[in-house]
């Protein structure tokens, strides 16, 4: 399989990088030359970038909490649960306590959709994200 | 950010990363560049390699401190009071930039009587820092033909954060600094898609491109959009959620989508009350997080390398991050998992790709109007703004124009830390990162090889006052604050000044955080990581 550009996730330099794919898996990580930022480089982040991603405690299946414990369950159990409860918040105290908090690990098109859910389907701006942080 | 919006219109990167090479000065403040943006270090010591000065402001002696021809290492939290000084300094040699000051700024008469009203040596005695050093940086930084100054939380994370950022931008428009290549005032985004984020409008004032909220004209343009009516009130930002919401109107419910603020929130303490009292909690996540461990639901996300997407770093660059394997399990991208809930609650979504999205983005959103996904696939991005579909990008902001018009002098005095140290809690602790980890851990610790260089959380010292105290280099101690306790290995350096400590926030074992101070800028809402008051113990547990 041909190496995929991506960008490394960590730090706000933004360096472009290459995904070795094996079967499925990455497997390895080479910088881009032709990248303004990389100029075939990274640092030591950037070179084990891809050593999280097939780790054990990866989560793979949604978890509800059940007596107190969290535990498996379907995406549709998950899913109508949520916006049951999202619903009734809202219609019983209002929009305004509901809080969402977006993220600087999540592209563009995520965070977009998310404020934008946020502002009409909960009716609130209570958005943020930890720039200040 | 708050502070260049207010002074230039756009709180944003004004230069890109490779321009730095080119500088003649450079003035890095507040920033431990060779651990937080390696790349950006590797530009400085390119451009110092080719003559450049370096002028470091930065209470630790860092890496980038050592290579310095001056570093100034203040007192932490008095950056305001040298940067007066400095313009000052400007302003009696007469290295002002009188033609830029009169074509392109405003309020400039208020900045001078501010500046002559500043007293060299008690803002020497303030800052710690000798008035003859102050004198020399200001000669080299306003002397030089290019110019360029870098900041990065050190200098927003207090509670004079934005105060502290216009005073950068202040200097940089006194000496005309600003408004060509190779010369500017560049904050460092310390994260993949901070940028981004903020550009998307995750902000509780601003719909996406910084279009207020506040604006019926926005709110109509998005609601014709959307076919939807808006909320008008600006929202509540991280701190004020992660800390329960107002008293009269508690937060009930709360969806957060790839952020743990039980490690990275100020005063933990309150954060973790507030998110266990909250009816309803969901958190997405590609670990189990310890936030996650707090929510009744929890969703598993599908990390970069398994979708595809535009992140924009710290220069604006939008760039197409491509899928190479598929997630683990059942995990979703969090794409997926919004569409579905928005969809289950009546907004039905449904976007075929990445790419659809992009395209809504572009036409609600004039400074990425030109960002279409087809146009990233051959090349490593585009610099918003960027118009139109011809439009090449922007490498530097504020060309013949800032953003706001006129570039606004907004003349700023000292503001003394919130916690100072004193006799109970002697020490001042500044917060930060280390080299092979990044953030809360959550990732880096699940990487062998950055864990194999790092995996616990120190504290730095200064070998003298270690003396005094009886701690000896690799000892369990215990530093507390005046809301709480948390246990650190100690580590004896000379990067320190004596009476200040360092510590990162990498490691749930240490949580720093439970020591931090909530107070934050009344502006930008950052709080004051940088420095609280503690006292430092022997751990007899
Ligand atoms: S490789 Fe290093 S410098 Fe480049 S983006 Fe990743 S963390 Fe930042």
């Amino acid at each position: 399989m041909p190496d995929i550009p991506s960008i490394c996730c960590y730090c706000g330099c933004g360096c472009g990088l290459y995904l070795h794919v094996e079967h499925g898996r990455v497997t390895g990580v080479s910088p881009s030359r032709s990248h303004p930022v990389s100029r075939n480089n990274l640092c030591v982040k950037g070179w084990h970038v891809h050593e999280y991603i097939h780790h054990s405690d990866r989560l793979t299946r949604p978890l509800i909490r059940q007596h107190d414990r969290l535990r498996p369950a379907s995406w549709d159990d998950a899913l109508d649960l949520i916006a049951e409860k999202l619903t009734a918040v809202k219609e019983q105290y209002g929009s305004d306590r509901i809080g969402v908090l977006s993220s600087a690990k999540c592209s563009n098109e995520e965070n977009y959709l998310l404020q934008k859910f946020t502002r009409i389907s909960l009716g609130t701006n209570n958005i943020d994200h930890c720039a200040r942080l | 950010m708050a502070g260049l919006a207010t002074t230039f219109g756009s709180g944003a990167m004004t230069n890109t990363i490779n321009e730095l090479e080119e500088a003649q000065v450079i003035l890095v403040s507040g920033s431990n560049t060779t651990v937080t943006h390696p790349q950006v270090a590797r530009r400085i010591f390119d451009a110092v390699d080719r003559g450049a000065k370096l002028i470091v402001i930065d209470p630790r002696k860092t890496k980038i401190a050592r290579h310095a021809h001056i570093h100034l290492q203040i007192r932490p939290g008095t950056d305001i009071p040298l940067l007066n000084a400095i313009m000052r300094c400007i302003l009696d040699e007469n290295l002002i930039d009188d033609l830029f000051i009169e074509m392109r700024t405003e309020n400039y008469l208020a900045m001078c009587d501010l500046l002559l009203r500043v007293d060299l040596n008690q803002a020497a005695e303030i800052t710690g820092v000798a008035a003859d050093d102050i004198a020399q940086a200001a000669r080299m930084y306003a002397r030089a033909q290019r110019s360029t100054i870098c900041y990065c939380l050190g200098v927003t994370q207090h509670t004079c954060g934005t105060a502290n950022v216009k005073s950068y931008a202040n200097l940089a428009m006194l000496t005309g600094h600003v408004e060509q290549e190779f010369t500017g005032v560049d904050p460092l985004r310390g994260q993949y898609n901070v940028q981004g984020a903020c550009d998307m409008g995750a902000l509780p004032g601003g719909f996406p491109g910084y279009q207020a909220v506040a604006d019926p004209e926005n709110r109509k343009k998005f609601e014709e959009a959307w076919g939807c009516t808006l909320p008008e009130n600006p929202g509540l930002t991280v701190i004020e959620m992660t800390h329960g919401g107002p008293d009269e109107k508690r937060l009930q419910a709360m969806f957060i989508m790839g952020e743990n603020p039980m490690l990275s929130d100020p005063v933990l303490d309150r954060v973790r009350t507030s998110l266990q009292g909250l009816d309803f909690l969901v958190v997405s996540d590609i670990f189990l997080t310890e936030t996650a461990e707090l929510a009744d639901v929890v969703l598993p996300a599908a990390c970069f390398a398994e979708k595809t997407g535009t992140v924009t770093n710290s220069e604006r660059r939008v760039q197409l991050s491509h899928k190479a394997v598929d997630p683990p399990g059942e995990a979703r991208a969090d794409g997926w998992i919004i569409q579905e809930i928005s969809t289950r609650m009546g907004y039905p979504m449904q976007y075929e790709s990445p790419r659809e999205i992009m395209e809504e983005i572009c036409l609600l959103t004039p400074i990425y109007g030109g960002i279409y996904h087809d146009r990233l696939h051959a090349s490593w991005g585009l610099q918003w703004p960027c118009l139109d579909r011809n439009h090449p990008g922007t490498p530097f902001l504020h060309k013949y124009n800032f953003t706001r018009g006129f570039g606004r002098f907004e003349p700023e005095q000292h503001v003394p830390p919130v916690e100072p140290a004193d006799n109970e809690f002697p020490f001042v602790l500044i917060t930060g990162r280390r080299y092979h980890q990044y953030h809360t851990g959550t990732m880096t610790r699940r990487s062998v090889t950055l864990t194999r260089e790092r995996d616990t959380s120190l504290l730095d010292m200064h070998p003298e006052d270690a003396k005094e105290l009886g701690l000896a280099d690799g000892c369990r101690i215990r530093v507390r604050s005046r809301r709480g306790s948390v246990p650190f290995t100690l580590h004896l350096s000379t990067q320190m000044d004596r009476g200040e400590l360092f510590s990162d926030f990498h490691f749930h074992e240490s949580p720093t955080n439970i020591l931090t101070l909530a107070d934050s800028d009344p502006e930008a809402k950052c709080p004051e990581y940088k420095c609280c008051a503690v006292a430092v113990e022997v751990d007899h547990d």
